[in-house]
């Protein structure tokens, strides 16, 4: 063997021997974060984060209720605007539309995914903080529902479109109506990837912080009903780690850990549900 | 209705049924619904860029493009200049890119040449895993750990050894550029990662045979031949990343220092613009104040939106030329 | 070209009336290559059974056989191309000048033996380029630029491409392109070259110029062909090898194979009973 091809195999080995590192550090940094979490908020999980409100600046103990329950209510809010929009949506683009409406509504939700939350914040502000001169629970589910739409809506549409021609001729040839067919065998056909797509969309919106910066902005009490500012479990990690309290900063690793271990098992459900399911396109 | 193997059409279908009967089974309801939802996306986003661009319209008024080249940004005098903030993005968005596109391609090459397929797809499973984290989780581990790590080690030891560089000097306090650019780094490497590997694999099998026929050693087949191949969709997942790394708030917030400044020193405290936006808006006094602000949010818009859209292209490209339809 | 009907021809033929059937290497030839005793495993299952034969310096050999019947298969083990294939498994001897080709570098191997695939797959680079690429790895004891012309005229390509070199290979038509991934093998200098149908994706007119070129190239390498035409095999080659279904049927000269098959199997094929 050449001096010369003895360097190139030696460079060959080496540098794929490099990518196995990057792959290695890219995949670790999943587990240093969890490991980081688990280890420092792992022990002040307890009955009492769960179920007591903040107590006042500087005394330790307290929890995190009002957020967790301020962080259910936003996403039911964001839940009830985003998923009727983008399932909707996506049946009218599969089933109903002709190209030039669908290349517009594809084009309108592309644009919006790609909209980074402050600014989607900034358009929930204006658009219904402003006119209420208050923050509010509705203003945050606003922000949040607005930003599932596109994911649910461009998911929806490829598992309703991947849906074999031969069960929707079947169904017309039996003669059903349209509507008929899309309810009774077209979505339940396709309703492994639109639940999948629902619940990613669910994950994603859970852990925003930002555009419920001046929506939801933040309380330390229970906030009663629909139109009062709300405290959030993402918005309280942010504010108690920035904060030079250690009890905080002991309670954000708590609340990290809650907040991420229910994101992380959400995309795993999601991505299992996908899994079982047969001969539908990959999300 | 057209029970026929035709793709669904807008048009209303003339001919074989009446109009009552299809009102009575529903069809035509049906349509009408989830026509107004579908079109209510675009409503939506339309008035998006209306709210933006209106809730500016005092700043833009007053500052006109001045506001892209004024340093500084004085709510109390009331002079809003947008060039810190911007710096600021592009710094920490370059930062984070040199770091993550290095590393992002690297593993993407193993996933998609060297690793078996089961491999390949239980680590693509935990870069995806990664992608879903959110920005204020790794605020959190940018605060508690790697603030520290670069206040502690890194930056002293850059500063021992590059220090007579202009980007390594000056005083280092943990936060500032350089940290907020690693941690944006770790945040968009699984976008590059996942769009990368999905280009490799699809470029032709013959590519690579052909290389490692002619004598190629199995790196010398990746890097010369299916990597140019891919290289169209692989620029598309760094403008992707770069797009994701612009509008990042929280984690960047949480470890940039949040001052104004522009300097060419890595370790220097800044500010981007999404960053000033988060810690300003509930705070702003004036309408003057507030607008400057969603200006700088339409000026983020506009720059993801290009970037988007070019990502989008540019990974399109790669699709049709893996599949013969493009000539390269 | 038809076998005119005849009755069955025995086995029982020696090898000094006929020249060679089966597996006996042919005689005051030099081999190139040799194979024996392959067999040849996809995971648990085997593909080829077997196989014999040798490959004549300077002649074409072609091997011809209905779809599946492992001629593809049998052709990538000669540069070792299955090794691309996670569980392929490869049992038995192939020599190069007396060597094993199963001992010696890879690499190595892969430059004194090209190849060149079905579908026409130049590089994403200009014409230069591509054909530059071997030289560039490997190294070149002539100046790239001549290296680069030489194998272009060998492949009959450079006065088309001549004032072209530098634009994308891609604008080149597919019997062009083929004929520069030929350029792009020859450029290493291999002492043999395979070729996997290489006319099957080209028109008529490209694959008459494919054909014309393959028989003078013999000058310069050993030429191992897979077609799936038996008119092709019957006009370009000196030796042809018939497979079924993994196994070697007949290897002949190919005059001899054409006209008088020494298998009943053969014979069905030629005359288009099957495959």
């Amino acid at each position: 063997m050449s001096p010369r091809l003895r360097w190139r195999k030696f460079v060959s080995g080496f540098m794929l021997a490099m990518t196995g590192v990057c792959a290695l550090v890219a995949v670790s940094v999943l587990f240093f974060i969890l490991g980081y979490l688990v280890y420092h908020g792992g022990t002040s999980i307890n009955w009492s984060f769960f179920t007591k409100l903040p107590t006042p600046v500087g005394e330790t103990g307290g929890g995190m209720a009002n957020a967790i329950v301020g962080s259910a209510k936003l996403l039911l809010a964001a839940s009830l605007l985003g998923v009727p929009i983008g399932f909707l949506g996506a049946i009218y683009l599969a089933e109903f539309s002709g190209s030039k409406v669908a290349f517009v509504v594809r084009y309108a939700a592309d644009l919006l995914n790609g909209v980074p939350s402050i600014v989607i914040g900034i358009f929930a502000y204006s658009l219904v903080v402003l006119p209420f001169k208050h923050f509010s629970t509705l203003a945050g589910g606003f922000a949040l529902g607005l930003m599932m739409v596109p994911i649910t809506l461009r998911s929806t549409e490829e598992f309703l479109l991947a849906v074999p021609r031969a069960l929707r001729e079947a169904a017309m040839a039996l003669g059903a109506s349209k509507w008929k067919t899309i309810v009774t065998v077209i979505v339940p056909a396709a309703y492994r990837g639109i639940l999948t797509a629902v619940l990613l969309a669910f994950a994603r919106v859970a852990g925003e912080t930002a555009p419920l910066l001046f929506t939801a902005f933040g309380n330390r009490y229970w906030s009663p009903g629909w139109n009062q500012p709300t405290a959030s479990l993402p918005v309280m990690i942010f504010t108690y780690a920035v904060a030079p309290y250690e009890d905080w900063h002991r309670q954000a690793w708590a609340a990290g850990l809650v907040l991420l271990g229910l994101i992380l098992v959400i995309n795993i459900v999601a991505r299992a549900i996908l899994a079982r399911g047969i001969a539908v396109p990959r999300a | 209705m057209a029970a026929t193997t035709s793709v669904p059409s807008a048009s209303p279908i003339s001919g074989s049924r009446s109009f009552v009967r299809r009102l009575r089974e529903g069809d035509e309801v049906a349509r009408l619904i989830t026509f107004l939802f579908a079109v209510s996306v675009v409503l939506v986003t339309l008035l998006l860029i209306f709210a933006l661009w209106q809730g500016s319209a005092l700043a833009r008024h007053k500052f006109g493009l001045q506001f892209f080249f004024t340093r500084v940004w004085d709510p109390i005098a009331e002079q809003f200049g947008a060039l810190p903030f911007i710096y600021g993005t592009l710094m920490t968005a370059t930062v984070s890119l040199v770091i993550a596109v290095p590393l992002g391609i690297g593993a993407a090459i193993f996933l998609a040449e060297l690793a078996s397929a089961r491999l390949s797809d239980a680590l693509e499973f935990f870069i995806d895993l990664l992608a879903a984290v959110p920005s204020v989780i790794y605020g959190l581990l940018g605060v508690f750990i790697v603030v520290p790590l670069m206040r502690d080690y890194v930056q002293p030891g850059l500063k021992a050894t590059l220090g007579f560089l202009p980007l390594f000097s000056g005083p280092a306090y943990g936060v500032g550029f350089l940290t907020a650019g690693i941690v944006l780094a770790i945040m968009v490497i699984p976008y590059i990662i996942s769009v990368s590997r999905e280009v490799l694999m699809s470029v032709p099998r013959d590519q690579r045979e052909a290389a490692l026929g002619l004598g190629s050693t199995r790196w010398e087949s990746t890097w010369k031949v299916v990597v140019p191949f891919a290289r169209t969709g692989i620029m598309g997942s760094i403008f992707l990343a770069l797009a994701r790394a612009l509008g990042e708030t929280m984690a960047v917030t949480m470890v940039i220092g949040n001052t104004p400044t522009i300097s060419a020193s890595l370790f220097s405290p800044g500010y981007t613009i999404a960053a000033v936006i988060a810690n300003e808006f509930t705070e702003a006094t004036g309408d003057l104040y507030l607008q400057a602000l969603v200006e700088l949010g339409l000026v983020l818009f506009l720059l993801t939106f290009l970037l988007n859209g070019l990502a989008r292209l540019l990974i399109v490209i790669t699709s049709q030329r893996g599949s013969g339809t493009a000539h390269a | 070209m038809h076998a005119s009907v005849r009755p069955a021809v025995s086995l029982n033929i020696t090898p000094s009336q006929t020249g060679a059937i089966g597996r006996e290497p042919i005689a005051a030839l030099p081999m190139r290559m040799n194979i024996s005793e392959l067999n040849f495993f996809y995971g648990p299952k085997q593909v080829l059974f077997d196989i014999g034969m040798g490959v004549a310096a300077s002649k074409v050999t072609a091997l011809i056989g209905p779809s599946g019947c492992g001629k593809s298969t049998l052709l990538r083990t000669l540069n070792r191309m299955h090794e691309t294939v996670r569980n392929a498994r490869l049992k038995g001897e192939i020599l190069l000048d007396g060597q094993s080709i199963l001992a010696q570098d890879v690499t190595q191997l892969r430059r004194r033996v090209g190849m060149v695939f079905q579908r026409p797959n130049p590089f994403p680079k200009s014409i230069f380029e591509n054909v530059a690429y071997g030289l560039r790895i490997n190294g070149s004891k002539l100046p790239i630029s001549e290296a680069v012309e030489k194998s272009l005229r060998h492949a009959a390509l450079w006065d088309e491409v001549k004032d072209h070199l530098q634009k994308s290979a891609y604008e080149l038509s597919g019997g062009q392109q083929q004929r520069l991934c030929i350029a792009r093998a020859l450029a290493v200098e291999p002492e043999v070259l395979l070729l996997d149908e290489p006319c099957s994706a080209l028109d008529p007119i490209s694959t008459a110029k494919i054909e014309e070129l393959l028989v003078q190239l013999k000058d310069l390498c050993t030429i191992v062909t897979v077609t799936h035409n038996m008119q092709q095999a019957a006009r370009i080659s000196d030796f042809t090898a018939f497979l079924l279904t993994g196994q070697l049927i007949e290897f002949s000269p190919t005059p001899q194979l054409f006209t008088t098959p020494g298998d009943a199997r053969t014979e069905a094929y030629i005359t288009g009973r099957f495959g």
